[in-house]
């Protein structure tokens, strides 16, 4: 059981830190970027990916066995929507405000490619608590990913975190980081210095590697 | 210039520089970021998507007005786009194959990624929540198509000249290209309400 | 220095480099006595804060990034300098500052350093201050020689302001505007001595300066009023011309000035910017790799070839 916890473990840990989608992979660029302009719309976006990603992963991996494989993409397709679809409905119910501001980008999880994606490399070949897990851990490193970017953004960008201001009132705040072009520098720039930061850890290992 | 001339020119300039798909919506990142390495390859993309933005504009059209909203059924709408948009890229692809072979070794790779490609799905979705009608649904999905291959093509243009730079090395690659599409962004701002007033 | 397959005037040795930047330095220095002769201490401030924090941030990267320090090429110098003549007197220091970081690490490091970089770093980053501060981006005050007073007033190229300003206050540069843009005899000069030294060809400003006019006149504007109000006359001194984002061969460089005129006629007069000119370099600039490649240099033999043919 502790041998199969530590797995499980290692393949939530996998999504959130080695092959975080947003920065180890880079994939699903086009919500990164529309939705981050404040934290809470990065986090939204990111629990509602997430939703999808279990409850996908999770059908998708009971049923595998029975998807032939020439049409598996289509099938995908369908069942992704499916969950996209009640995501959709739920939060057009509970979360109206939420739901307008991300406005098509919910609808546009199903082609988010991230999602297909795990379907293709993990679920399809998995059982279903590991695919459960692996969706959960994806999702969650997508929801860190946007969450920060969305609260660098809102920082500079209208001084506030969460929709509080943060910033003293003479702070005026860089318009530039709420537009287009500003999510476009954040996230090449957060990107360019997470490589820098996993470089520096890569060759301090070597090095110690080396000495021994 | 009469005003219907007017209404058309700021529709058009609207969907291309405006409010480019790439730079104010950010629709179709992925092949944008993905495929823009090449000028020739960012052009080839480009019109595929051109291609099937304009045919999937009018079939979404077609399939929500005749057969969701009369059986009202909106809430099938993702799920029913999707499935068109597949079976148009897989048909678009034989009918090339048959058709225009030439055209089909240009563009035939780019087709099955064409599916995912959130562009082709956002453009059908925005034509519905913008209540466009047949003819504006279909200009919407050509001009926007058109705003994309712009952006893809000068952004290989200038990727290809990135490639002899001493860009430093934990920039290599997707956190450049970003900043590059960044600093595309901030200049296609200038195009704001052109044509407006 | 890159090794960039290129021709002729594009020599990118540290020494010329160096020697060529001096010279636009020097070009600049009609402008910013203009600025300050104008609008007072605070230009003067404005111009040393811009300046000085291009070169701390291009020393600062070098360093920590344990590159060669190249600082001494005066090229920061120069961005920072354009930069601090192209704000409205009314800018905060910050503004300079972040500007200046901008242009500097973001437009310029980022891409390799000097001549690596596809947009004019302090175009950029005017640009990148217009976006983040529209209202004291285009805040705009009247001349005046003892500090800046605080009317503000509608620049001579706010719609419906042609002719309100004679050609000689636009020569002079007696009217509201950037520091270093308004006094075009200034300008005038420093283009002068840019084509007598050859640190610039004469084509990229001229044509960019006949497209303007042109444009506006088939638009059925004022073609000099527009060529001497706003930021075109600076930009084509100083900054359209950069070497490192105009394209090489002569045929590119006309397609590339007379777009610059067409797209700045465009944006003043039909879209939501009072000036064009900033946009219309930056998306030139965005375009100039496009143009070396599909309008090279022509190849003489291949000419001369054609030629015999058809004879």
């Amino acid at each position: 059981m502790s041998e199969e916890k530590k797995r499980l473990g290692k393949v939530f840990l996998n999504g959130v830190i080695t092959e975080n989608p947003t920065f180890r992979l880079v994939l699903g660029t086009c919500p990164t970027l529309a939705v981050t302009t404040c934290a809470l719309n990065g986090l939204g976006m990111g629990a509602a990916a997430t939703f999808v990603l279990i409850g996908s992963n999770a059908a998708i991996s009971m049923l595998r066995k029975f998807i032939p494989d020439q049409v598996r993409i289509p099938a995908f397709i369908v069942i992704i929507c499916t969950f996209v679809t009640m995501v959709q409905l739920l939060m057009q119910a509970y979360l109206p405000d939420l739901y307008e501001s991300l406005g098509i980008f919910i609808p546009l999880i199903v082609v988010n490619c991230i999602i297909l994606a795990r379907a293709e490399a993990f679920a399809s070949k998995n059982g279903v608590l590991a695919s459960v897990f692996d969706g959960l851990g994806m999702g969650v490193g997508f929801t860190l990913a946007l969450t920060l970017i969305g609260m660098i953004r809102e920082l500079i960008g209208s001084g506030c975190l969460f929709g509080m201001q943060v910033m003293s009132a003479s702070y005026e705040p860089m318009l530039l980081f709420v537009m287009a072009s500003g999510g476009f520098l954040t996230f090449g720039i957060l990107l360019g210095l997470f490589n820098l930061v996993v470089r520096r850890i890569e060759d301090r290992r070597r090095r110690e590697a080396a000495r021994q | 210039m009469n005003t219907n001339s007017t209404g058309f020119l700021l529709f058009m300039v609207n969907c291309v520089l405006t409010n480019n798909f790439i730079f104010s919506k950010f629709l179709g990142c992925c092949p944008f970021l993905g495929v823009s390495g090449k000028v020739e390859t960012a052009a080839s993309m480009g019109l595929a998507v051109t291609f099937v933005m304009t045919i999937a504009s009018l079939f979404t059209y077609m399939v929500n007005a005749w057969v969701l909203i009369p059986l009202q059924l909106p809430f099938m709408q993702t799920i029913a786009f999707i499935l068109v948009i597949a079976a148009l890229v897989q048909f678009v692809e034989m009918f090339l194959k048959k058709a225009s072979p030439s055209l089909y070794g240009a563009l035939g790779i780019y087709l099955p990624l064409i599916t995912t490609n959130c562009a082709v799905l956002g453009v059908a979705t925005l034509n519905v929540t913008q209540q466009l009608d047949l003819i504006h649904s279909v200009m919407n999905g050509a001009f926007s198509a058109l705003g994309f291959l712009l952006a893809i093509v000068l952004m290989a243009g200038v990727r290809e000249r990135l490639e002899s730079s001493k860009i430093p090395a934990c920039m290599k690659g997707f956190p450049i290209s970003l900043v590059t599409a960044g600093l595309m962004a901030m200049a296609f701002l200038g195009f704001n309400g052109l044509f407006s007033r | 220095m890159s090794l960039r397959l290129s021709t002729a005037p594009h020599i990118r040795s540290p020494k010329t480099t160096t020697r060529l930047m001096l010279n636009v330095l020097l070009a600049l220095l009609p402008s910013a006595a203009a600025g300050v002769w104008y609008f007072g201490t605070r230009a003067l401030m404005l111009l040393c804060v811009s300046t000085a924090s291009a070169v701390v941030a291009e020393y600062l990267w070098q360093k920590l990034g344990r590159l060669p320090v190249r600082v001494g090429d005066l090229s920061a110098a120069v961005t920072g300098l354009i930069l601090g003549l192209i704000l409205p007197p009314t800018a905060t220091w910050w503004m300079a500052v972040v500007g200046s970081v901008f242009a500097i690490i973001i437009v310029k490091q980022l891409f390799g350093g000097i001549g690596d970089n596809f947009l004019n770093p302090a175009m950029a980053a005017r640009a990148v201050l217009l976006a983040s501060w529209p209202a004291r981006m285009t805040a705009y005050v009247t001349a005046s020689r003892f500090g800046v007073d605080a009317v503000s007033t509608a620049t001579p190229l706010a719609r419906g302001a042609e002719g309100s300003y004679s050609y000689l206050e636009l020569l002079l540069g007696n009217v509201p505007g950037t520091i270093g843009e308004t006094c075009k005899l200034a300008i005038l000069a420093g283009l002068l001595l840019l084509l007598l030294t050859r640190t610039v060809t004469w084509r990229i400003p001229v044509i960019m300066l006949g497209s303007t006019a042109f444009f506006s006149w088939i638009l059925g504007f004022d073609p000099l009023y527009a060529v001497l109000s706003g930021g075109v006359l600076f930009a084509a001194a100083f900054m359209a011309n950069d070497y490192a984002t105009s394209p090489m061969s002569s045929r590119a460089q006309v397609v590339y000035a007379a777009g610059i005129g067409l797209i700045t006629v465009v944006i003043r007069n039909y879209g939501s910017y009072p000036e064009g000119v900033t946009y219309a370099v930056l998306f030139m600039n965005i375009l100039t790799p496009l143009l070396d490649r599909f309008m090279p240099h022509k190849i003489y033999g291949h000419q001369k070839v054609k030629e015999a043919k058809k004879a």
